[in-house]
Parts: structure tokens; C-alpha cells; sequence
């Protein structure tokens, strides 16, 4: 393997555009698969990644390669200056970032990996947890991720920046023989040493318990204890979403009738908080921009820009959008407000068992599946109610009950939150990558629009 | 197998060595024990351009080159994937994937075993005619940049987005077994999005063509879609949509363009027909289905005008190739016959164990460093024998609608409750159409919904619709695909009004 950050300043040596912004990733990855209690797929992936960002007169050349040998790179350098002819200016074009060329102190340091050691004892566990459910005619399916992911920027600018992501989740459905009864469980991890897989088993073993009383529901309206992966997806989607350009275009949710936006005003219950901060303890992300395009979300000219904590909704104000910095000099925007990988949604208040203990009559609902724009003026979301959920009759679980096809929109749905629970780190489910930590929710008047037959 | 087509496999390709790779890769497979081994090399160019109004918004070119062994060692799965162009490095990997293989074979309850199929060695090319690689930045830019300003110039509409991806996949199999394949594809997407907005209310719509994504090459723009003719007409079919009635809920008569069932066919035909959801495989991610194993050769899907195949061989579609990657030649099979469910999705390893025989060829992988998973060849409602024409389905319905281009879309895990939206909706009233309606969805179960087809179009109605971005696997993984459809007719379809779903 090759020595990304020395190619990053042999490629800026050679570098004969205005500009340059040179991206080099390096990912290590292990992962296995199971289904049906036993094993399916695997995989152990070492991958780099090589992005030039050429600029000749504001105009952009990008290329980027997973396969960059040393006698290629002038032959890179140059075609990614070609990719500058014949294209317009870019609108959003700003001078680079500067930084003075020195790099931090881990700059040439190994980057980390992983390999399939991380999940020694992890494996062990499952291949019992395996044979508990056989046992108990139970059926489990799941994934175990671990990522590592060392990211490299450098511009002709002297900016010299980089950062190790490390990332991992395990997720759990438990199924009955028939499938006819199933619950979902995940957690994220880093380490793959802090995990409480039994927890986790005793959750499914729990909720297919519950689910041994079957109750069918009418669509409608309903009180609902959101669990937090059934939250984060909504909050996620409302986030990516939430570009200041497309709302100041009268495109979004977030625009205001006759033009801008709707920052300043409450568009959610006073209850609800939604912030990004690379800072935030164990859920750390990428604390700069990397961008490899331009779009109303992120600017190749804003790479390096360092993150912060962005307060998107404070108290139920919407208080943020994301903004480039093109985007914030030419509306007079206070900002950039730089998309940053992670959300979070504060929440001190009472665990789930003690929300469940309060209510007279709700609907738990364990995650969401499916999540789609339906109408961007009011982003309604449709979506299903996944792998549980539970009717709850005077502070008691008393059923299983069929899935729903919901029709919501997540600002709705936070203008709805009666109750906010106590927030955690959260496993999603629609999303992938996104570090999250989300509270439960109790809603009102959430609204399931037609039944699910599904399992 | 050769192709017919004059195209060649890309130099850049060829210059590559995978040949030494794949046979140093599978004698280290042998040597340590593996039982069954393959070797792919993939070479995958790709280049996106976005323009936003009439701004270029931003080109990104795009290659990813690696190569990956997959083996069966102690009846496990072994895979392990490689950037490194050496025969050493090619062994070294094949080696790793013993050891993935070694490691897991403890997790494993059941030994992995494949249905046979025979070695096969040639080149496949897919069809077209111009290479989009080999076409100037500055022309694809012109041509969506030219839309733009047809469709901003008629001052019905704020603002246009307009979207070119282009790929161009190279792969080399070998197998254990002899099998030595080389293969190239080129696929192109492009579409634009109108947007009008009225500035006194706030509202605003949008519009696209829904232009299939096809395996076609430059000459799709250039001289085959009509994409010059939608950037003229849409600014004032979107004023009318906007100065449209809101629907009222309730059942209608539907007549659905293919540009707009394919999708329907792609979520509720296409996803619960691969056996690997059937089996639970996909349970924790992507889901199951309802048409499960018992339900083969009884299950009436839809009404008795319903035939649907699979097949990896229409010409231009996205799905299509010459042998999968588990080296299984193209073919074509019935999934539905008159209405009946009498076929799946196969890969080697659920063929042998589910007792199909032969595969039919579903295994693919997106990219060099990940697994191949069943994943969805071309799955096509037939059109009629008789040439029945859209205006003859339109003709058949009182008081209905007609939906025209994809939009939202949506299903559960078990691929019964679905709800999509169009692009456009135009109200049909005593056989003939009386202009548009907006914010109507239809919702139904995948069952009714088919049951509740009375017609399908004849070959003049027929579109190859598809996607690019399918999404499926744990780590996830994209497929593109294409899907042929007619013209169809439905009774008694549930409407929403997606205003009022919204609480307005």
C-alpha cells in the first residue's frame, strides 16, 4: 500500500492549476453477516481513495481513483487540470481555506486498521446466542460492522488537515420460527468491547414475548412512544433536507412564502432540541468539510472548513440551515453552517419504561422502514412501522399489533412531541452511516395511514 | 460468446493484468484447500455532471479498479478483496479469504454448495454506439445547460436541475472450474427537474420527464430521447398542475403509463421474487417477501393478463449481460404466467439448496470489494399480443385516472403495502382525458393491486423503464435495472390526497 500523505504533497507539487484540494482516504473494514441463526456472508476490505480537485480559472476538474501506483500520479495531476476545459466558472467559487503548510503531528503516522480480530469474542457470543435461539425457536439475522477510516486534505492553499473515523454497529432482528412475530435491536460501537449482546437478546426475547398476543388496529391517528432508531431516521431525513439555498429558492419546508427562509421562527414543540457537533463526546466526527462536488449542501471550495456545534432547532426555533459559505456570502447569511456528520437531540427525561408506565392508551413503535418523500412542500414522509409495534392500554405493553403504512412529516411530528424521554446512543436504521444519539418521544395525532400485513 | 457489436473492450481495460492475477489468485485458492474459487477484476469509469438553473453545479469522474477472490473452504464463504496489481498480492488475497473463511466456518451451521454450471470462456459486450467517455465535458454540459434554458426561458418556471451519469463497467471472471470471461457495459442516466413556484403563496411543484435510465451510450441524448421536447412542454404542463383541482380520495379506474408501473413492477414484483429475501437473508436489512416457497406454482398473483419474466438479456437493459458473477450464461424465465407466481431469482448456492437446478444468473456485485448478492435481473410485465394502444385503455375507463412518470415511492419488508406517486396525473372522464389533477397517491396491496389489472397494452405502449441506484446487502450494495412494461389498466385503485395525508 502507498503512502498517502506523501502522494497528497507530491500531487500538489505537480500541480500547475491556480488551485488544488488533494483528498486521500484509506478504509479498512471487516464485517459478517448471519441470517436464520447462521452465518451468510463476510468480508475484509482494505480500500484507498484518491480525489484531485483541479481549479483553472474558478473553473473545476475533479477525478477521483480507488488505484493511484506512483508512475500514474503526473498522468492524474494532468487529467484532472484537463477536466477544467471547456467547463463554465463555478458559481460557487471562493478563494481556498488558508493554512501556513504545516502539517499536524500525525500527518505521516500509520493509519489505523482493522482486522478480524475486533470480532474474537463477539463471534463467540453470537454463535451461542445462535444456539440459545435454536433452542427456543427463535431465528436470528443480523450484521456486524467495523470500520476504520483515515481521511488526509491537502491544498496549494496550505491547509494539511486529518482525521481517523472509526465506526461500527450490530444489529439484531429476531424472528419467530414462522416469522410472524419479529423485533429489532442495534448498537453502536467502536470497539466491539463495550457490547452488551445480551441486553440486546434479552430486548428481542422481550418484545417476542409481548408479541404472543395479536391485535389488529384500524388506521388513524394515535399516540405514539417513538424508540429512539424510529426518531433519529425522521430527525436524519429532516436534516438532509435542510439546505439554506433550496429553502431560499422556495423549494423546501423551510422556505418562507414571497422568498427566504424560516429560521427564527417555531416550527416544532418547545420541547425538541436538534444539534451537530463533531466535538461531541463518543459520537466525534469529522470536525472539517470534505467535499468532492458542489451542490446547495456542501462546496468544494469550503474543504477544510473547520465544523462546530450547529444548533438546527433550539427550544422548537428553527435556528440553522445548512449553508455554504458561497451560499452565506451572496444572501448576507451569518455562517457558513457546514453539514457535520452526526445529530444529536438532548433528552434528560424519564426512561421508556417509566414513558410506557404513564400512558393510558399509545402504539410503541420500535423502528421505521422505507422513509420516502412524498411532498417536499410540507416534507411528508412515507414510511413503515418496522419489527414491533406494541399497544400500550394504562401503563401496560397488551399486545402485538399489525404494521402501518405512516404519511408524516417529521416537522409535524417534533411540532407534536408531548414528552421527551432520556437520549442515547442510537443505531439507526434507514441511515447507514449517521452517529446519532436520540431520546424516545411520546407524540400526538401521528398519523398511520393504512395497514402493513407485513411481518 | 461474442458479442455481434462492433464495440471494443476499453484498451485501459485490457492493459490491465488480470489474467496473471486470477491465476495466482486461484492456484494459491487451490493450494490451501478451497473447494470452489472464483477471481473478478473490475474496472468501473463513472462520470456525474449537475447543473442547477443555468449553472454548471459540479463533474465529478469517478474510476474504481480492484479485484476480489471468493471461496468455499471448510463449507464457509471466504471473501477477501485486493488494489495491489501483483500476482503476490493476488495470492496474498486469495489467502486472506481462506482465512475469513476459517474463521467464520464456526458461525456456519449449514456447507456451502453450488448448483453446477458448465465453464465458460469468451467476451460479452453490451450494445451502443458512442462511447459517452470518449465525449467532450463541454457538450454534455451544452446539452443539459440547453434544457435548462429552454424550460427557464418560457418564465413558467423558477428553476431547473438538470442531471448526465454515465458508467462504464469492466469485469473479468475466472474460475476454478476454467470459466475465463471478460465483460464491458455502458449505462446512461439523464433527467431534469422543473420547478415552479408561485411567490404569493409559497406553493410549489415540480415536474421530470422520468427518462429511463438505459444501456444505451451517448446517441441517447443526442438523437434518441425526446428530452428537448419535454424541456418545452413541462413549464406549461406544471402551470396547468399547479392551477389543477387536488384530488378527492377514493377508488378510481387507473390507467398507468410505463413510465410510471415500472416502478411499481421493480417494488412489488421485482423484490418479492428474489429467493434470497424468500429465504430470510435479507430479514435484518432489505426484508422478506410474502411469496414464499409454498405459494410456487398457486399463488395468483394478478389477474390472468399478467406475464412476467426475468431475464439478464434484453438488449439496452441495465441488468443485462452475458454471464453473471458467478459465471452463469444470461437467460430468460417466466416468474408469472397468467397470473400464476412460477419463478424466483437464483444464485448458484440457493439453486442447488432449494432444489431449481441451474441457476438462472442473479448473482452480481457492485464494485470489486464486495460480495456478490442475489440481486434482480430485468423483470418485465409482457405486453398484450393484440395491439391494444393507450388510447384504447383510456377509452375503457368512466371516470379514473392516468399516471405518467415516477415520482415517491414506498413498500413494506414484506413487499404488500405499497404507495407511489407520478409526475402526472391527468383525469380521465367518459374515455377521454379532462385535464390534470395534483396530490394524488396510490396505495394498495401488491396482490389487489394485481388482481386488479383488466388489461395490459399492446408493443406500442411498451417502455424499458429502470434505475441506476437499486439498494440492497449489508454492506449496502446498488444494482442498476431495467424494467419493460405496457401500458396498464386497473379498477377500483385506492387514491390518497398526499395535501390532506399531510393534515392540510
Amino acid at each position: 500500500m502507498s503512502e498517502i500523505p506523501a502522494i497528497l504533497e507530491r500531487v500538489l507539487s505537480m500541480s500547475k492549476a491556480d488551485a488544488c484540494i488533494v483528498i486521500g482516504a484509506r478504509r479498512s473494514t471487516a464485517n459478517v453477516r448471519w441470517a436464520n441463526n447462521t452465518s451468510t456472508t463476510n468480508g475484509l476490505a482494505e480500500s484507498e481513495d484518491l480525489v484531485i480537485i483541479s481549479i483553472i480559472d474558478e473553473r473545476v476538474g475533479t477525478i477521483a481513483r480507488n488505484h493511484f501506483p506512483d508512475e500514474q500520479l503526473e498522468d492524474l495531476v494532468r487529467e484532472s487540470e484537463a477536466a477544467c476545459d471547456g467547463k463554465p466558472a463555478a458559481e460557487d467559487a471562493m478563494p481556498l481555506l488558508e493554512g501556513d503548510g504545516t502539517p499536524p503531528a500525525d500527518w505521516s503516522a500509520p493509519p489505523a486498521a482493522t482486522t478480524l480480530g475486533v470480532f474474537r469474542g463477539f463471534s463467540e457470543g453470537l454463535a451461542d446466542l445462535f444456539g440459545r435461539a435454536s433452542s427456543t425457536g427463535m431465528k436470528l439475522f443480523g450484521y456486524a460492522e467495523h470500520e476504520t477510516t483515515t481521511y488526509w486534505l491537502a491544498t496549494s492553499s496550505g491547509l494539511r488537515k486529518r482525521y481517523t473515523q472509526p465506526a461500527g454497529k450490530v444489529e439484531i432482528t429476531g424472528k419467530s420460527n414462522d416469522y410472524l412475530r419479529s423485533s429489532w435491536t442495534g448498537q453502536v460501537t467502536t470497539t466491539f468491547t463495550d457490547l452488551d449482546l445480551e441486553g440486546m437478546y434479552a430486548k428481542l426475547e422481550q418484545r417476542l414475548d409481548w408479541s404472543k398476543t395479536m391485535l389488529k388496529l384500524e388506521p388513524g391517528r394515535y399516540e405514539v412512544l417513538l424508540e429512539p432508531a424510529a426518531v433519529a431516521d425522521m430527525g436524519l431525513y429532516q436534516m438532509y433536507e435542510s439546505a439554506a439555498r433550496d429553502a431560499d429558492e422556495g423549494r423546501t419546508v423551510f422556505s418562507k412564502p414571497g422568498g427566504g427562509n424560516r429560521i427564527g421562527e417555531k416550527l416544532m414543540a418547545g420541547s425538541v432540541s436538534l444539534y451537530s457537533d463533531p466535538h461531541e463526546p463518543d459520537l466525534e466526527v469529522l470536525p472539517f468539510s470534505l467535499a468532492m462536488g458542489s451542490s446547495s449542501f456542501q462546496s468544494v471550495f469550503d474543504n477544510g472548513l473547520e465544523t462546530g456545534r450547529s444548533e438546527w432547532v433550539r427550544d422548537g426555533v428553527l435556528r440553522a440551515l445548512i449553508t455554504t459559505r458561497y451560499w452565506a456570502q451572496r444572501t448576507g447569511a451569518p455562517g457558513p453552517v457546514p453539514f457535520v456528520p452526526n445529530m444529536i437531540m438532548p433528552g434528560d427525561g424519564p426512561s421508556l419504561d417509566d414513558m410506557i408506565a404513564r400512558t393510558k392508551r399509545a402504539l410503541l413503535v420500535t423502528s421505521f422502514w422505507y422513509i420516502r418523500e412524498v411532498d417536499p412542500q410540507t416534507l411528508l414522509l412515507t414510511g413503515l412501522t418496522r419489527d414491533g409495534v406494541f399497544l400500550i392500554e394504562d401503563g401496560e405493553v397488551k399486545g402485538a399489533v399489525n404494521n402501518f403504512r405512516y404519511n408524516m412529516s417529521p416537522v409535524q411530528m417534533f411540532a407534536n412531541v408531548t414528552e421527551v424521554g432520556s437520549s442515547v446512543p442510537t443505531a439507526t436504521r434507514e441511515f447507514e452511516i449517521a452517529l446519532c444519539k436520540f431520546p424516545a418521544v411520546r407524540v400526538r395525532d401521528f398519523f398511520m395511514s393504512s395497514v402493513s400485513e407485513a411481518t | 460468446m461474442t458479442s455481434s457489436n462492433a464495440a471494443r473492450l476499453d484498451p485501459a481495460f485490457t492493459a490491465l493484468p488480470y489474467e496473471q492475477l486470477g491465476d495466482a489468485a486461484l492456484q494459491r485458492a487451490r493450494d490451501l484447500g478451497a473447494t470452489y474459487a472464483d477471481f473478478r477484476f473490475e474496472l468501473i469509469a463513472g462520470q456525474t455532471i449537475a447543473t442547477r438553473d443555468r449553472e454548471l453545479e459540479a463533474v465529478t469522474n469517478t474510476e474504481t479498479t480492484g479485484y476480489a477472490v471468493r471461496l468455499i473452504h471448510k463449507g464457509a464463504w471466504g471473501f477477501a478483496s485486493g488494489v495491489d496489481f501483483t500476482p503476490d498480492a493476488a495470492a496474498a488475497t486469495a489467502a486472506r479469504a481462506i482465512e475469513v473463511a476459517a474463521t467464520f466456518a464456526a458461525l456456519n451451521s449449514e456447507p456451502v454448495e453450488l448448483a453446477e454450471e458448465q465453464a465458460h470462456t469468451g467476451t460479452w459486450i453490451s450494445r451502443y454506439e458512442i462511447d459517452p467517455f470518449q465525449v467532450d465535458d463541454a457538450e454534455k454540459i451544452d446539452f443539459l445547460l440547453g434544457l435548462a434554458e429552454t424550460a427557464l426561458g418560457s418564465g413558467k418556471v423558477q428553476h431547473m436541475m438538470a442531471r448526465l451519469m454515465q458508467v462504464k463497467e469492466c469485469k473479468y471472471f475466472a474460475g476454478m472450474d476454467g470459466s475465463r470471461i471478460a465483460q464491458q457495459r455502458v449505462r446512461l442516466q439523464s433527467d431534469f427537474q422543473a420547478v415552479r413556484i408561485d411567490p404569493s403563496t409559497g406553493a410549489f411543484e415540480s415536474m421530470t420527464p422520468a427518462a429511463p435510465p438505459v444501456g444505451r451510450g451517448w446517441e441517447y441524448c443526442a438523437s434518441q430521447y425526446p428530452f428537448a421536447r419535454h424541456a418545452e412542454e413541462i413549464p406549461e404542463l406544471l402551470e396547468e398542475k399547479m392551477a389543477s383541482p387536488s384530488v378527492e380520495p377514493g377508488r378510481y379506474d387507473l390507467v398507468i403509463h410505463p413510465t410510471n408501473l415500472w416502478l411499481t413492477i421493480h417494488e412489488s414484483i421485482g423484490h418479492s421474487t428474489e429467493l434470497d429475501r424468500v429465504l430470510g437473508y435479507e430479514a435484518n436489512y432489505a426484508g422478506t417477501s410474502f411469496a414464499t416457497l409454498d405459494k410456487l406454482n398457486t399463488l395468483q398473483f394478478g389477474s390472468p393478463v399478467m406475464n412476467v419474466t426475468g431475464d439478464r438479456v434484453a438488449e439496452h437493459g441495465l441488468s443485462t449481460v452475458g454471464f453473471d458473477d458467478e459465471g452463469v450464461e444470461a437467460q430468460t424465465w417466466d416468474i408469472i404466467r397468467d397470473g400464476v407466481l412460477v419463478g424466483y431469482q437464483l444464485n448458484r448456492q440457493m439453486a442447488l439448496k432449494q432444489g431449481f437446478g441451474r441457476s438462472n444468473g442473479c448473482a452480481f456485485a457492485d464494485e470489486p470489494g464486495h460480495v456478490p448478492l442475489q440481486r434482480m435481473p430485468n423483470v418485465s410485465l409482457l405486453p398484450s399480443e393484440t395491439d391494444i394502444t393507450l388510447e384504447d385503455l383510456i377509452g375503457g375507463v368512466e371516470d379514473g385516472i392516468y399516471i405518467v412518470g415516477n415520482n415517491s415511492w414506498s413498500i413494506d419488508m414484506q413487499r404488500y403495502n405499497f404507495q407511489f406517486t407520478g409526475q402526472k396525473f391527468f383525469r380521465i372522464r367518459g374515455g377521454k382525458i379532462d385535464g390534470q389533477l395534483k396530490d394524488v397517491a396510490y396505495q394498495a396491496k401488491t396482490t389487489d393491486f394485481w388482481n386488479s389489472m383488466e388489461a395490459v397494452g399492446g408493443p406500442s405502449t411498451y417502455v424499458l423503464g429502470g434505475a441506476f441506484n437499486c439498494g440492497k446487502g449489508q454492506p449496502g450494495q446498488i444494482a442498476p435495472v431495467s424494467h419493460g412494461a405496457p401500458a396498464a389498466l386497473f379498477r377500483g385503485v385506492n387514491i390518497l390526497n398526499t395535501s390532506k395525508e399531510a393534515g392540510r
